[in-house]
């Protein structure tokens, strides 16, 4: 046994002509959440799968836990939950009897599957809603149920695709708070995200997969570093040159600066005296400026430089329509 | 095989209790069948020749064989929403008997065709149909029914997984199945059917199951009828299970 959670090597799933997976190799140790953050269609989903063992592989292996998806499915099934972005949770059935009925398909006598579902309820903070039909639930509170499902069996890994996709703002951030207390209680988390700021929140490493294939790997400041050092945001103020500031401005780094929007970019190696410097020569180039700042590279940026393309939050394309 | 059983019972239960809340299904198993027999009864029955039988005797075993077909339409709707929902991969995701999920559909069709058989029993004496055979008959007769209904469940189970959206389903369901009830001597003698048709409707498996019927209900020729509607159940039985058992995987494999 080794303390390695997952271990997937030169996995590969065709759909007809889309490599959804195009040999993929990860790790991610016990404990760990680790961030698997793409845009729709780079093949997240399609991973969780057969890590789920919903899907087979068409090569490579994959093992979790050290069960292996294709040959130990039956016995990884008792080790795992899944919470995906359809909250796949019956809308007739109330809370409280979905729960119940996972509990049992687990093999537990129904008082037992009930007490564990009051019990998930109640942290879930959905014990008022435990006798409602889910159709009545809130976007939100379907999110918390359906997690609350994969949970019933207390599973030491735990799968969630795209767990915030579609909540609004206060619904993430509690069930980003429920995520954390799994983490803290040990669980190894393998999460599919296309928001950057919730891999950077919840993730300790985070891999970055497009179009099938495993792009970048690291923590969150490892991949940041791989940007080199800061950035410089300077606004100009309304009439000054924004082309005259790049060409002052880009003496300052190794690669130019870039504008957009009227916003001027500049990478910079250092961050030590960055600012003076930039005033400074603004200042000389007679430019008013209305806003300077220096700030650590975000994911977007990150994932920009990767993929030549910027996080697609609203893509078009559901991941879905290669299969 | 325990777990196949136990699993099998939770995913029926799970169905017939969500049936109460879902009111347009009930209404189709209850309100719409009530419909039809009075209608067949008070506005087509006047002008239906049935000689030997009062055209209700007459319609009682057929419009509940035609009813019994469609009870497994909850199956068929049911899997599609489940498929398209994700709950099939939850379901798969969990450590249960795999056969469970579509085991436990086709069981609680069997619940619901027995409530939809009772109701419409009930109707049919009140309007006037009664049993001519003896209480045993008349209970293989429900026995039988149910048979050909669970046949027909895995049939529409297929339906159901291979359907991209409901709508997909109702209307595979309106058009191969009620021209297929009709074409059968379910509502009218199939003599007097045009020749080509009434070849048809001769060995149409839904004119034995409802002469098997009439046979157990009032006294018809047996003929090779009874017998031949198990062997029909069967043979549905062992084509479509197994196809709508393909069919789940590969559509919950996506």
């Amino acid at each position: 046994m080794t303390d390695q959670a997952i271990e997937i090597e030169g996995l590969v799933k065709h759909f007809g002509d889309v490599r959804a997976l195009d040999g993929v190799d990860l790790l991610a140790e016990q404990g760990q959440v680790l961030g698997l953050l793409g845009p729709n269609g780079a093949g997240k989903t399609t991973l969780v799968r057969v890590l789920a063992t919903l899907i087979k592989p068409d090569a490579g292996t994959a093992r979790v836990l050290d069960f292996d998806v294709q040959h130990d499915a039956a016995a990884l099934r008792e080790q795992i939950g899944l919470a995906g972005q359809y909250a796949a949770v019956d809308e007739n059935l109330t809370g409280l009897e979905n729960l119940t009925m996972v509990g049992r398909l687990y093999g537990e006598p129904r008082r037992s599957a009930k007490a564990r579902g009051m019990e998930l309820l109640e942290r879930f903070d959905l014990l008022d809603a435990a006798s409602r039909p889910t159709k009545t639930y809130s976007g939100g509170m379907r999110r918390r149920l359906d997690l609350a499902a994969a949970l019933v069996a207390r599973p030491p890994v735990l799968f969630l695709d795209e767990p915030t996709t579609g909540l609004d703002p206060r619904s993430r951030l509690s069930l980003w708070a429920v995520i954390e207390g799994l983490v803290a209680e040990g669980t190894t988390v393998l999460l599919t995200t296309q928001y950057l700021e919730e891999a950077d929140r919840l993730a300790d490493t985070i891999a970055v997969i497009d179009h099938g294939r495993l792009i970048a790997e690291g923590t969150s400041d490892q991949l940041k570093d791989r940007l080199g050092g800061e950035r410089l945001e300077v606004r100009l103020e309304d009439g000054a040159d924004p082309h005259l500031a790049v060409a002052v401005l880009s003496a300052m780094a190794d690669e130019p600066a870039t504008v957009e929007d009227g916003l001027v970019r500049l990478s910079v190696r250092e961050r030590h005296g960055v600012i003076a410097e930039a005033v400074r020569r603004l200042s000389d180039a007679d430019l008013g400026v209305e806003d300077l700042a220096l700030r650590r590279p975000t994911l977007d940026d990150v994932f920009l430089a990767l993929t030549g393309h910027v996080a697609e939050e609203h893509a078009d394309q559901e991941e879905e329509q290669a299969a | 095989m325990r777990r196949l059983v136990t699993d099998t019972l939770i995913i029926a239960e799970r169905n017939l209790l969500r049936l109460p809340r879902a009111p347009e299904l009930l209404i189709g198993f209850t309100i719409q069948p009530i419909m039809f027999v009075l209608l067949f009864r008070y506005v087509f029955g006047g002008a239906i020749q049935t000689p030997g039988y009062s055209y209700v005797d007459y319609l009682i075993p057929g419009i509940i064989v035609q009813n019994t077909a469609f009870g497994g339409f909850a199956t068929a709707l049911g899997l599609n929403e489940d498929v398209r929902k994700g709950l099939i991969d939850r379901f798969r995701s969990l450590p249960m008997s795999r056969a469970a999920v579509l085991g436990g559909r086709t069981l609680s069709d069997i619940a619901t065709n027995t409530l939809s058989i009772t109701i419409l029993l009930i109707t049919g004496v009140i309007i006037g149909f009664s049993f001519q055979t003896s209480f045993p008959e008349a209970i293989a007769g429900v026995g039988l029914l149910l048979l050909f209904g669970y046949s027909f469940s895995w049939f529409l189970a297929f339906i159901g997984l291979l359907a991209k959206s409901s709508e997909t389903v109702n209307s595979i369901g309106f058009i191969a199945v009620f021209p297929l009830t009709f074409i059968s001597s379910a509502f009218v003698p199939v003599e007097s059917m045009p020749a080509g048709l009434r070849a048809f409707a001769e060995v149409n498996p839904f004119t034995i199951i409802v002469d098997a019927i009439r046979h157990l209900w009032l006294g018809a020729p047996a003929g090779n009828n009874v017998w031949g509607s198990i062997v029909w159940s069967l043979v549905i039985i062992a084509v479509f299970a197994p196809l709508a058992v393909a069919r789940y995987r590969r559509a919950a494999g996506r």
